[in-house]
Order: structure tokens, then sequence, then C-alpha cells
């Protein structure tokens, strides 16, 4: 366990209300990308996680950095500009075999390609 | 300058990252910024990278406004969805817009924004007709979602980049 003990009460507080906001938004992604039905659907949950859940949980990483060394911390700006511009690569490159596998199946759900 | 500077706007960008990586101000980081600067910016050269203009700041700090507006809307909207599970029924499905915008970097742009909105999807995009395939988690009005591409990111991401 690592003990932050300079860290005041009015930053302790607003930090774990951060990284437990940004965690219940990722663990809401994951859980729908477990229980969603098609595919398509399921590659909506994850971005809950990349958004404001990384988003929350690097703004309370930021807060209590920036409070402990008592100056402004931005490199947690720089990660989650990363995640945001890097994840939807991979989600593109996904719905994009996965359209190609259900239109080569003909499958009816999916339009076709014109 | 464009011979030592290929892409002015990437180098500063890259000075700007190394510097806050550091997150200090020391003679060595900033030499680094500076040498990545200069140097990282050539291995776009052979890519053939067409040069970035932005037309209009403003519209590029309008457009940051509403996306992150729409992304933490979204965010609540999806989670509600996922949590109400079974007992609210909804439909996904995709819809088909064109596209008037035809510069690539506002195409990538455009791409990014709505594959990290959580609800809606870039799933095709047809360089030929300009017509993209948009996948969308809460279908209910085909129109809302032109509208969202047409009305909100297209017009400013044309003023930016065309």
């Amino acid at each position: 366990m690592i003990e932050a003990p300079d860290l005041p009460l009015w930053a302790a507080l607003l930090t774990s209300i951060l990284i437990v906001g940004g965690a219940a938004f990722t663990l809401i992604g994951a859980v729908g990308l477990a229980t969603l039905r098609s595919f398509y659907q399921r590659v909506h949950a994850p971005t809950l996680g990349t958004t404001l859940g990384a988003a929350l949980i690097l703004s309370g990483s930021m807060l209590c950095f920036s409070v402990l060394q008592s100056r402004p911390v931005g490199r947690e700006l720089l990660l989650l500009l990363f995640v945001l511009l890097t994840t939807p690569v991979t989600f593109i490159l996904l719905v994009r075999a996965a359209l190609y596998r259900d239109r080569s199946e003909s499958n009816q759900e999916v339009p076709p390609l014109d | 300058m464009s011979r030592l500077f290929p892409y002015p706007g990437l180098s500063l960008a890259l000075a700007a990252f190394w510097v806050l990586l550091h997150n200090s101000l020391a003679p060595m980081t900033l030499l680094g910024a500076v040498l990545i600067g200069i140097v990282a910016p050539w291995s776009l050269v052979p890519l053939e990278a067409p040069k970035l203009r932005i037309g209009s700041a403003v519209a590029l700090f309008k457009l940051a406004g509403i996306v992150i507006y729409d992304i933490v809307r979204s965010n609540f909207a999806v989670a509600a969805i996922i949590l109400g599970g079974a007992r609210h029924a909804h439909t996904s499905g995709f819809v088909a817009i064109p596209l008037e915008l035809t510069n690539r970097y506002g195409l990538a742009l455009l791409a990014v924004i709505i594959t990290s909105t959580p609800g809606t999807l870039w799933a095709q995009h047809d360089a030929a007709t300009n017509r993209l395939l948009l996948h969308v988690f809460d279908f209910v009005d085909e129109a809302d979602w032109i509208d969202l591409v047409k009305r909100r990111y297209e017009p400013l991401l044309r003023e930016i980049f065309q």
C-alpha cells in the first residue's frame, strides 16, 4: 500500500472521486463489451473507458501529483491525447474486418457494398 | 525555413511533447526538444504527406468544445443503455451519409471524433463516392445522425481544413 501522507484531505477526496468515477465508466464499458448482443454493438462499449473513463482517472492523477509536487503536472494530458487518437484506429480496423466477413457471408444485417 | 523544417507545425508539436513528457525546462530537455523537432519530421518526407493548413483556429477550438461536450453526453447515454440491460430494448443500425469534406486530415479527424464518441462508429468511407457508413448504437431516427455529422461537425471541419 502506497501512502500519501502529504496529500490534504480535500485533494485526497477529490482524487478518489475522480478515480472511482473513471473506474466506474471503464467497468460499465467492460460489462457492455461482455453482454451486448452483436459485434457492432460491442465495439461501442469500450469507448467509455477510453474517453470519460481515462479522462477522469488521468484528472485524478494530475490533481494528486500536482498537489504533492506543488507544481502543475501535465504529462497525463499527453496520455489522454494519445489514447484518444490511437484507439479509434484499432476499432475502425476491427469493424472493417467484421464488415468484410459479414458481406462475404451475405449477412442481411449489413448494408451491401456499392 | 522549409529546407530545415519540412513540417514546421509538427516540429513545434514534437518539441512541446518532449518538454511536457519530461515536465521540466532543464537545458538538456530543451536541447532534446530542439533536436527532435529538427530530426523527426524528416521521417514524414518519404511518405509525401500533404502539408497541413489550419484555415481557422477559432473553428478548431469551437469544434474541440463541441466534441468534448458530445463525448461526455454520449458516455452517460451509452452507460445508461448498458446498465438498463434488456429492460430498455434498443436497436442499432447503419446510416449512410454523403460527405462534402474531402481533405484527408479532415476525414481522419472526423473518423477519430466519430469513433471516440461512444454510440457512433466509423464503419466505412468510400473515397470515390465520398460516402460515409456509420454504425449507430442507439438508432432511433436516421435524420438525427445525418444532422449530427452534416450540421454539427462537417461545416467546422471544412472551415478548418479547406
